[in-house]
């Protein structure tokens, strides 16, 4: 999937892959795309509970080596 | 219209300091205005420096130790720096932010801080020793927020 910008949250707990997640998308245009990189289980739920409460629009997710990636789409 | 949250910070221990800082900054960055209020020992958050912000496993049976350790042993000197040590050497292993780091995090997405002025005369603290972000209040400062809320939390 194509991504304007990506965000290394890897290794960092809750709440800083939401938190940084809202500050990278502040620098972004609306229908630009985030790619966040998170080790933190509980990221799952956040990023999908985040999503919905922003309506920034969560456009996939992948788990891969112990690593989830999101898409997001800036609103 | 954004939704509002408060929280009422009465606790200047570091098990008890993340909660505030953790959902406000959370809070704040899901687009809500938020306010903290810092009544009692919760003042001690608002300082400059927070390296004096400590846990102790006294009276604090749930806190998990690496060897069980009697209260006789938990009562000697240097043994709440040890744990303080420890926790927040695990805190950042797993990747917690220190609480510096939480409170800029608020700071930055604008969660207003009012510090209890009773408290601070109170106490005899000195003013200058806290963070300039925070303005000084009672709880009618408080309340005209904390009325109009969504969440309201006593930590």
């Amino acid at each position: 999937m194509n991504f304007d910008k990506e965000l290394n949250a890897r290794n960092l707990s809750c709440p800083l892959p939401i938190v940084k997640t809202k500050k990278a998308l502040n620098d972004m245009t609306s229908g630009q795309v985030l790619k966040v990189f998170s080790t933190d289980s509980g990221s799952v739920k956040d990023m999908a509970a985040f999503a919905e409460q922003t309506g920034n629009p969560l456009l996939a997710q992948e788990e891969a080596n112990g690593e989830f990636i999101f898409y997001m789409k800036k609103k | 219209m954004a939704k509002k949250m408060a929280i009422i910070a009465t606790k200047g221990t570091l098990d008890m300091a993340y909660p505030p800082f953790i959902l406000a900054s959370t809070a704040a960055a899901l687009g809500y205005d938020v306010q903290v209020f810092f009544t009692f020992y919760g003042l001690q958050l608002l300082r400059k420096d927070l390296s004096n912000v400590m846990i102790s496993p006294l009276a604090n049976p749930a806190m998990p130790m690496p060897v069980p350790m009697p209260v006789m042993v938990q009562m000697l000197p240097g043994m709440e720096s040890m744990a303080t040590m420890m926790m927040k050497q695990k805190l950042k292993k797993h990747g917690v932010a220190s609480l510096e780091e939480l409170r800029d995090l608020c700071l930055e997405a604008d969660v207003k801080f009012i510090a209890c002025q009773m408290t601070v005369d109170l106490f005899e603290f000195d003013k200058s020793e806290f963070i300039e972000q925070c303005e000084y209040g009672g709880a009618a400062t408080f309340m005209s927020f904390a009325g109009e809320t969504d969440i309201c939390l006593f930590i």
